[in-house]
């Protein structure tokens, strides 16, 4: 294999990965409020995504983005109020179990709102053929999009939730609910706002994937498995590590295509998953000390 | 004498008809097994789409034998179980004259042995050829075969000078049957495969698998899918800086694709039923007339382009019709063999030829080689 080829494979790894990558982000913000995986988060993605493209016929991009993000966010704020009042005790396996039905259902709604065609938003920049030469080898433009994006939402995040009360509030919920409630945090706005902020980020991964994934009523749950996976092999709650396990799982995957068929590329990413449980449960970033706390 | 004969004729006459008259008023039912969501949506939504509109019409000009027909659509969101378990609730509690459907290979032939125990008529919209060989007398086709859209494209291949070629399939019924077909008949035209590679039917992103066919220093490249991928493979290929010429099979046979693929899509050559370009086709081409008006009506009711797939469904039931009436009962064995004895009959994806042998009933003569070009499908030789 020469150079040029295995660098490829390397882009090809990232342009995965960054997707990964993006969806991942969305799960740990849930994960850090309540603590339940949130497995409609899939359908967040494919709902920002249609929402852009429909603004886009009669807005310029950027605001049919930044309008499909606020209007996603409204809906996933309202799923999470709803959730909140609607659930008496609502413990981590009762949510995760609505949580469930809830990907369902949105899934029926994206099918009937729009339907079952595919759709995508058009490239950021550039067009479908063009491509960003690196050393010989080429990467789409829009993988350095979704990469950027992933950054900008990292480092907000990983601010607003070390550094602002409403952040803190946040954190010490999954922490402890009873004790932040007993200290006066708003625990149910807490969680509402968990799930808004989960809806936006995962509409922006819609509309910044949807270039390179295209976008169809029925992909949210795939795209959440992956994003899932890579969360988990991060360590669940930390974004920056769900960015690194997802650009890693997205260069693990593409080389092994070179050696394996390409059919073998999901039996590689659930194997590397089932050793990260085994051998290191609290993920690869993840500190045991702190997962050890949270089991109880 | 003569007037007890006619006596005679005449009770004959009266008994003949009246279960006829009774028979009047009831609908004949047919059902259709479509997968109008999941995955295969983009087959199964069209054929529902054209299956209704054309029962509608030929309802409104009167029905069939002077009886409507009852169309019911089950949606078996391309899962051969459902497909399954609906084919015997149709079939059993329904108890249709025919099926319509359903969309794709893997569903058809899971209901194939169903049909036949049923002596249900079935008239598959799918395109493998396992679905009509070994031959069920009950099960019928009407998308082209598999393998001359293969033909079609090692045609080309040979016209182009291509020697040295990569093939990728998806992982689901229509790909991995592909793949088995192209393996077969490359070698009769001269075609070296120096990769095969098959990807996940939901994809999201081809680039590894392409930079590694890229390395076999192909001169060619085959997708045989029906999946969205169709459109990530063009763009793929353009984003890595992989130029070879790119040939898609039927299942590109819907503009979609080609919106998908955008710039990318330009220069893909597939193998395709004439409906793609019915408005280029010559005016004494036979089928010209019969596709244009399904385009007008169709594009007209569901303000959407009509495709390959929608057509297959409209074959289906315009066959059903053309049989039904030719044998003028719906006695189930008679009308199965009305459509056996079509011989000429003009569709909107070919002439259709029906026999004891072959039950697939068109040649490679119903495909036409297009491209892409601008955005729009062009005949490949105009």
């Amino acid at each position: 294999m020469s150079a040029e080829q295995a660098l490829q494979y390397c882009l090809a790894g990232v342009t995965v990965g960054s997707i990964y990558a993006i969806v991942a982000i969305g799960f740990n913000i849930i994960y850090n409020t309540t603590g339940i995986i949130n497995f409609a988060q899939g359908e967040f993605v494919v709902l920002g995504a249609m929402t852009a493209i429909s603004l886009h016929t009669v807005t310029p991009l950027p605001l049919a983005v930044a309008g499909a993000v606020a209007i996603t966010a409204a809906a996933g704020g309202l799923i999470g109020a709803g959730l909140t009042r609607a659930v008496k005790r609502p413990t981590v396996l009762r949510l995760i179990i609505v949580t469930i039905g809830l990907s369902i259902v949105l899934r029926a709604a994206v099918l009937h709102i729009w339907d079952e065609k595919v759709r995508a938003l058009p490239f950021f920049t550039g067009t479908e053929v063009s491509s960003v030469g690196f050393f010989g080898a080429r990467i789409t433009p829009q993988a350095l999009w979704v990469l950027g994006i992933c950054a900008v939402t990292v480092a907000g995040l990983t601010l607003f939730f070390r550094h602002t009360l409403t952040g803190r509030a946040m954190r010490a919920c999954a922490a402890n609910r009873t004790a932040a409630g007993l200290c006066g945090i708003p625990v149910g706005r807490m969680v509402t706002l968990s799930f808004t902020l989960s809806a936006a980020i995962g509409a922006l991964a819609g509309c910044a994937i949807s270039p390179v994934t295209q976008t169809q009523y029925d992909m949210g749950a795939p795209l959440a498995i992956k994003g899932f996976t890579v969360a988990i092999l991060g360590g669940m709650g930390n974004s920056l590590a769900a960015v690194a396990a997802g650009l890693l799982l997205g260069v693990l995957e593409s080389f092994s295509i070179c050696i394996f068929p390409l059919a073998y590329q999901h039996a590689v990413s659930i194997a590397v998953l089932l050793a990260v449980l085994v051998f290191r449960p609290s993920g690869l970033f993840g500190s045991r000390d702190v997962s050890a706390l949270k089991e109880h | 004498m003569a007037g007890r004969m006619l006596a005679g004729l005449l009770a004959a006459a009266v008994l003949w008809a009246v279960p006829l008259a009774a028979g009047q008023g009831e609908p004949i039912k047919v059902g259709a097994i479509l997968s109008v969501s999941g995955p295969a949506s983009f087959l199964g939504a069209p054929e529902k789409r054209t299956a209704e509109m054309l029962v509608q019409k030929i309802n409104a000009s009167g029905g069939l034998l002077g009886r409507k027909i009852q169309l019911i659509v089950k949606d078996s969101e391309g899962s051969p179980e459902k497909a399954t378990s609906f084919a015997k609730q149709l079939i059993e509690e329904e108890k249709v004259l025919a099926i319509i459907g359903p969309s794709t290979s893997g569903e058809s032939l899971a209901i194939k042995n169903l049909c036949q125990e049923g002596k249900t008529i079935l008239l598959s919209c799918a395109a493998a050829e396992k679905i009509v060989d070994p031959i069920a007398p009950y099960v019928f086709k009407t998308p082209q075969k598999d393998s001359d859209a293969a033909r079609w494209i090692f045609q080309t291949m040979r016209e182009m000078n291509i020697r040295r070629i990569g093939v990728i399939v998806s992982n689901d019924g229509f790909g991995i049957a592909g793949k088995a077909q192209i393996e077969k008949i490359a070698p009769e035209y001269g075609l070296q495969i120096a990769i095969a590679e098959v990807y996940d039917k939901g994809a999201t992103d081809l680039t590894g698998v392409l930079n590694k066919i890229k390395g076999q220093n192909v001169e060619g490249l085959v997708n045989w899918s029906i999946v969205p991928a169709q459109a990530l493979v063009a763009k793929n290929m353009k984003q890595i800086g992989f130029q070879v010429p790119l040939f898609q099979s039927h299942g590109y046979g819907n503009i979609k694709y080609v919106q998908a693929g955008g710039e990318a899509a330009n220069g893909t050559m597939f193998p395709a039923s004439p409906i793609l370009v019915a408005d280029q086709l010559p005016a004494k081409h036979p089928q010209r007339e019969l596709l244009l008006s399904y385009k007008k009506d169709y594009e007209a009711m569901y303000k959407e382009e009509a495709s390959a797939f929608g057509a297959y469904a409209y074959d289906a039931i315009l066959i059903l019709a053309e049989a039904i009436r030719k044998a003028g009962t719906t006695d189930r064995e008679k009308v199965r063999a009305a459509i056996e004895d079509l011989k000429g009959f003009v569709g909107t994806s070919g002439i259709f030829n029906y026999s004891k042998t072959d039950h697939s009933g068109l040649d490679m003569s119903a495909f036409e080689m297009l491209t892409v070009k601008d955005g729009k499908f062009v005949r490949l030789k105009p």
